[in-house]
C-alpha cells in the first residue's frame, strides 16, 4: 500500500463523521493491537481491527469504507471489551458500515452481507425480533444462495430452533417506533 | 616459623563445580607452615568469615589465605575480617581459584592441581608479608567543576552550599549550557530560561564559588584529595573587572554577520559579543578570529566607544594553577550533524537526506531556538529558507541513534521526548499546521512522559508514523519525506515545509583526548566511563574524580541534575574527613645503596619520584638520592625494574616475596 498524507486528508469529512458518530477520536489508539488478537473473524479480514483504526488515524478513509473487514465484524464486542484505552471499536465499525453505505463507497463484494443485514432489519421490524425461517427465505431468495446451510438449518429445525410460524412480541408498536425515531423506518422495507 | 590459615571458598557452585574443594584442603593443610586449612560454601559469608576469625584466636595464626574468587571482588572483606582479629590486614592474601582458575578450565583433575599451586604460592607469599599500615595524606577541600550546563552549576552549587571552595571552568563566554538554547522543557512545558538563569546568577554571585568561563583545562596532575590542574583563561581581550555590560561595543561592532554558535547558526553575532542577553557573566568577549583588529589591524570601534576603557586588545591568555581535592567532568553533550565531513571515520552522514544541504531541514537544537522567546524569530515558528511559517512540519526521531550503519548503536534516550515536545509547541504555535512524526518506537519512561506524549497525540493532534524515513527531497519549496508506516503496512508521502531531525546525542569531539588529559576512560562511542554502571554510577575509575550529566550518556534535565547532586556529595563525602588513608602499596628508596642514576625519575609514569638532597649536620650536601612522594605513588613498581642497583622495593611486593612465589610454583 503507498499513499501520501496531508493536513486535508486528516481532516477529512468521514473521519470527523466517524469522530462524532462514535463521540471518540481514533487519536486514542495507541496501536497495541489487542483488538485484532481477540478478533473471532480476523481471520475473514482484509484489514485487522487496529489497521482499520490506523487508517483513519492516518486519514485514509477510503480504504477503510472499501474494506471487507467492516462488514465481516461481527459487533461481538469482544475488541471494545478488550481495549486498554477503551476505544469503542465495535461501534466504530458499525459508523464505518453506516458511512460506506451513505457514501455509496461499499465494498460491491460484500453484497450478501449487507443484504442480510436488511433481512435482519426487516424480519425484526415486522415481529419485533427475528424470525429466522422467513429470514432465511428470503435471503435466500434474493441472494440465490439456495442450498448453502442447508444442513444447518435442518439441524437447528429438528432441535427446535427455528418455528415455521413467526411470533409477533408484544411491543412490535413500541419497537417500530424506535425505527421511526431512528429515521429507518421506510429505508429497511427499501 | 609460620602459622598460616588457607580458606578454601567453593563460591557455591562456581569453584566447587571445577575444583575439587576438599581435596585442595587437605593437600593446603600439608604445606609447611600451615596450621590450619578448610573449605566453605560462601567463605565470604558471615559464617565463613566468622571460622577465619575463630581459626586466627585459635591456632595464634599470623598469616592468611583465602582461596576464593578475584582479590578485587573481596580482598576488602576478608582484610576487615582478619583486622577483626586484631590481624594486620596486609598479612591476609587472596589466592584467586576462581577467575584464574574454576572459570576458565574444564578438566577437574588439573584444576584441582593448579589450585594446589595457587595455594602455594600464596602461601609462600605471606610467610614473608610484613604488617603494612596506611599512608595518610591531607586533603584539599576544594572542588575543581569542569563543564558549567545545567549539571556542573547543580555540582558547584551543591557542593559551595556544603560550604567548601569550588573552582568552575567553562569554555564557552557563559555559563548555561545546552539548557539555556531550550526553549521549554518536557514533561512540564516550563520555560528553560526562567529555571536556569537564577542558577547561573547564584553561581557568579556565590563567594565559595570562583567562575572561569572562556577558560579550559589544560593539565591535571596529582591523585585524589591533592590535584595540581592548570587552567588557561583565555584572553577576552576584555577587563570584565571593568566593563559593566552596557552593551555600546557589540551594538556598534561592523562584523554583524557572524553566525551564532547559541543560537545553533539560525541567528547572528558581532566579534565581541555576549552569547544571549542573560548570560553570566554578561560581559563581552572578542572572537579573535573574526575581529577587524585582529585580521586586518583596523577598527578599533569597540574601544572608541567603550565610555570605561574595558577593551584590552593585548590581553593574552593566562595559566591559572589551582590545588583541588576533587574534580567533577560535567563537560556535556554535541549533537551528531548529517552531513559528509564527519568528526571520526565511524559516522557516516545521512546521503538520503542530501546531508546538511537543504536550509528547511534543521535539527533539534536549532527547533528550540525557533521556538524560543529570546530565539532569532523572537520565539514564531519560521522556517530559515524564507521566513514563511510552515504549515506542515516532519520531525523525524533516531537520526544517527540506533544506525549501526551511521556508526552509532545506542539510543540517545531523550529526543524521544524533545520530538513530542516539540510537535506539541509546535501546535501550540501554529494552530492550523500539521505535525507528523516518523519514530521507530516511542521511548518514555520517565515520571509523566508516556502521559506527555499520549497528550500530544490525543488533545494536540501530532500524527506519528511509525517508520525510518528513507528520503528527502525538494520539490518546489517544499521538501517531500519518503517513509513507512509498518502499523498500517503502507509506503507514505508527506509534503513538509520544515523538516527537524532529532539527531543523536553524542560527546564532544575532543572527548577521548580530553578523558586522557585528566586521567578518566571513556567507553568506545565517548561517553566518559562510570567505575560500575549500576553500584558507582558516579565515581570514575579514578579517585576523587567524578561524573556529572550528559558526559557520561545521554540524559535530560532531571538525570543529569540528580547525577550532579549525586557526585557533589560524593565530593562533599571525600571533604568530610581531614586526612585520607591510602593503601600503603608504594616504592621506597633505600637511601644508602641508590646512586641517584634518576633512571626511576624518567620511567615513573606518575612523576611520584623526586630528587633528595641529603646534608650533614652542618647542612652541607653529601650526597643526592632519589625519593619516592608516598602521597603519589600509585604502587605500578615500574620503578623497581628501572633501579640498576636494586634500591626501589615495593612494599607488599618485595623481591623476596615475589622470588618466593616464583620459587613456590616451580617446586616439582
Ligand atoms: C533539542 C533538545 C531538546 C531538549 N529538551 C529537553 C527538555 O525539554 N527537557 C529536558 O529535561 N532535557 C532536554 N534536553 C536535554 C538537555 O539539553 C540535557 O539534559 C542537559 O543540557 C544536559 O546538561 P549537561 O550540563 O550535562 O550538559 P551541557 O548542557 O552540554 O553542558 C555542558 C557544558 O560544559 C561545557 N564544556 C564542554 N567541554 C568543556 C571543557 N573541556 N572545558 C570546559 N567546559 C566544557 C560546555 O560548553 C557546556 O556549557 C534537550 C536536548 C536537546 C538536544
Ligand atoms: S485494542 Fe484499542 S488501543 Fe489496542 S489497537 Fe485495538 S483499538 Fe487500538
Ligand atoms: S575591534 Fe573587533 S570586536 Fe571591536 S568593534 Fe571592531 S571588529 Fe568588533
Ligand atoms: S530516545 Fe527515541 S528518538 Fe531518541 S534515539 Fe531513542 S528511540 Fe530514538
Ligand atoms: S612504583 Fe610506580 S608510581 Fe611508584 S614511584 Fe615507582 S614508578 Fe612511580
Amino acid at each position: 500500500m503507498r499513499f501520501s498524507i496531508d493536513s486535508e486528508q486528516l481532516e477529512s469529512g468521514a473521519v470527523k463523521r466517524v469522530e462524532e458518530m462514535i463521540q471518540q477520536s481514533p487519536s486514542v489508539c495507541y496501536q497495541c493491537g489487542k483488538c485484532s488478537a481477540g478478533c473471532p473473524v480476523h481471520y475473514l479480514m482484509d484489514i485487522p481491527p487496529n489497521v482499520v483504526i490506523r487508517l483513519l488515524q492516518m486519514g485514509q478513509t477510503d480504504r477503510v469504507l472499501e474494506s471487507r473487514t467492516i462488514w465481516v465484524c461481527a459487533s461481538c464486542n469482544t475488541c471494545s471489551t478488550r481495549c486498554p484505552k477503551e476505544f469503542k471499536i465495535a461501534e466504530c465499525m458499525d459508523a464505518l458500515r453506516e458511512l460506506a453505505l451513505a457514501t455509496g463507497k461499499d465494498t460491491p463484494s460484500e453484497k450478501d452481507i449487507k443484504l442480510f443485514h436488511r433481512e435482519f432489519l426487516k424480519s425484526t421490524r415486522r415481529f419485533g425480533k427475528v424470525h429466522e425461517a422467513s429470514l432465511a427465505a428470503f435471503y435466500k431468495l434474493k441472494s440465490r444462495h439456495f442450498f448453502a446451510d442447508v444442513g444447518a438449518g435442518i439441524k437447528m429445525f429438528f432441535k427446535g430452533k427455528i418455528r415455521p410460524i413467526p411470533h409477533r412480541v408484544k411491543g412490535v408498536r413500541e419497537i417500530r417506533q424506535m425505527f421511526e425515531a431512528a429515521g429507518y423506518g421506510q429505508k429497511v422495507e427499501q | 616459623m609460620s602459622r598460616i590459615g588457607v580458606f578454601i571458598c567453593h563460591c557455591g557452585e562456581n569453584i566447587a563445580r571445577t575444583v575439587d574443594c576438599a581435596r585442595l584442603a587437605e593437600e593446603s593443610g600439608k604445606l609447611p607452615g600451615v596450621m590450619v586449612s578448610v573449605d566453605y560454601k560462601y567463605m565470604c559469608s558471615d559464617p565463613g568469615q566468622n571460622m577465619i576469625k575463630r581459626a586466627i584466636a585459635e591456632h595464634k595464626l599470623d598469616g592468611v589465605v583465602v582461596a576464593a574468587c578475584s582479590p578485587h571482588m573481596h580482598e576488602p572483606t576478608f582484610r576487615a575480617a582478619v583486622v577483626q582479629s586484631g590481624m594486620n590486614p596486609y598479612l591476609c592474601e587472596m589466592a584467586n581459584i576462581r577467575e584464574h582458575c574454576s572459570w576458565v578450565h574444564t578438566d577437574r583433575e588439573l584444576a584441582t592441581e593448579k589450585a594446589i599451586d595457587l595455594v602455594r604460592v600464596m602461601v609462600e607469599k605471606v610467610k614473608r608479608n610484613q604488617e603494612l599500615f596506611p599512608i595518610r595524606v591531607p586533603i584539599t577541600k576544594r572542588a575543581l567543576v569542569i563543564g558549567g550546563g545545567i549539571a556542573g552549576i547543580q555540582a558547584a552549587l551543591d557542593i559551595a552550599a556544603g560550604g567548601h571552595e569550588v573552582i568552575l571552568v567553562e569554555r564557552q563566554p557563559s555559563v548555561g549550557g545546552n539548557m539555556a538554547r531550550l526553549s521549554e522543557t518536557f514533561p512540564t512545558l516550563d520555560c528553560s530560561q526562567c529555571i536556569l538563569t537564577p542558577r547561573m546568577v547564584e553561581v557568579a554571585r556565590d563567594p565559595r564559588i570562583t567562575l572561569y568561563t572562556y577558560a579550559e583545562v589544560e593539565e591535571v596532575e596529582g591523585f585524589v584529595g591533592n590535584f595540581k590542574v592548570k587552567i588557561r583563561q583565555k584572553a577576552k581581550s576584555v577587563n570584565a573587572d571593568i566593563c559593566n555590560g552596557c552593551g555600546d561595543c557589540w551594538n556598534k561592532c561592523p562584523m554583524k554577520k557572524i553566525p551564532s554558535e547559541f543560537d545553533a547558526g539560525l541567528g547572528y553575532r558581532t566579534a565581541i559579543y555576549v552569547p544571549f542577553p542573560q548570560a553570566v557573566p554578561n560581559t563581552p568577549v572578542i572572537d579573535r578570529e573574526h575581529c577587524l583588529k585582529f585580521l586586518k589591524d583596523k577598527c578599533g570601534v569597540c574601544a572608541k566607544v567603550c565610555t570605561r576603557g574595558a577593551i584590552d586588545y593585548e590581553m593574552q591568555d593566562e595559566i591559572i594553577e589551582a590545588e583541588v581535592g576533587a574534580i567533577v567532568v560535567a563537560t556535556g553533550y554535541d549533537l551528531y550533524g548529517i552531513g559528509k565531513e564527519q568528526p571520526n571515520e565511524r559516522w557516516k552522514g545521512y546521503g538520503e537526506y542530501n546531508y546538511d544541504t537543504y536550509k528547511d531541514v534543521i535539527n533539534g537544537i536549532q527547533f528550540e531556538r525557533l521556538l524560543s522567546a529570546s530565539g532569532p524569530t523572537q520565539g514564531e515558528v519560521r522556517r530559515p529558507s524564507d521566513g514563511k511559517v510552515p504549515k506542515s512540519v516532519a520531525f523525524i526521531a533516531c537520526v544517527g541513534s540506533r544506525d549501526p550503519e551511521k556508526g552509532i548503536e545506542y539510543c540517545s534516550k531523550i529526543c524521544c521526548m524533545y520530538v513530542a515536545k516539540h510537535a506539541m509547541l509546535y501546535k501550540h504555535k501554529v494552530h492550523d499546521g500539521q505535525p507528523y512524526i516518523f519514530y521507530m518506537d516511542i521511548r518514555a519512561g520517565g515520571k509523566n512522559y508516556e502521559e506527555f506524549v499520549r497528550r500530544a497525540v490525543e488533545e494536540d493532534g501530532v500524527l506519528y508514523i511509525r517508520g525510518r524515513v528513507s528520503k528527502i527531497y525538494k520539490d518546489g519549496d517544499q521538501l517531500v519525506v519518503v517513509g513507512a508506516d509498518t502499523l498500517s503496512d503502507s509506503q507514505v508521502q508527506i509534503r513538509a515545509d520544515l523538516v527537524v531531525l532529532a539527531t543523536a546525542m553524542v560527546p564532544h569531539k575532543n572527548a577521548y583526548e580530553f578523558a586522557q588529559k585528566i586521567g578518566i576512560a571513556c567507553g568506545s562511542e565517548g561517553f566518559y566511563s562510570e567505575a560500575h554502571p549500576k553500584l558507582r554510577p558516579v565515581e570514575t575509575m579514578t579517585a576523587g574524580i567524578y561524573l556529572a550529566g550528559a558526559c557520561q550518556a545521554p540524559k535530560d534535565i532531571p538525570d543529569a541534575v540528580a547525577q550532579a547532586s549525586a557526585a557533589a556529595s560524593k565530593v562533599q563525602l571525600l571533604f568530610s574527613s581531614d586526612e585520607l588513608e591510602r593503601e600503603p602499596i608504594v616504592a621506597k628508596v633505600n637511601e644508602v645503596t641508590c646512586v641517584h642514576c634518576r633512571n626511576c625519575i624518567r620511567v615513573c609514569p606518575y612523576s611520584a619520584i623526586d630528587d633528595k638532597e641529603i646534608r650533614d649536620r652542618h647542612g652541607n650536601l653529601i650526597r643526592m638520592v632519589a625519593e619516592v612522594n608516598e602521597g603519589m605513588c600509585m604502587g605500578c613498581g615500574t620503578c623497581v625494574a628501572a633501579c640498576p642497583s636494586k634500591s626501589v622495593q615495593l612494599a607488599g611486593f618485595n623481591d623476596e616475596q615475589v622470588f618466593a612465589e616464583i620459587l613456590a610454583l616451580g617446586h616439582e
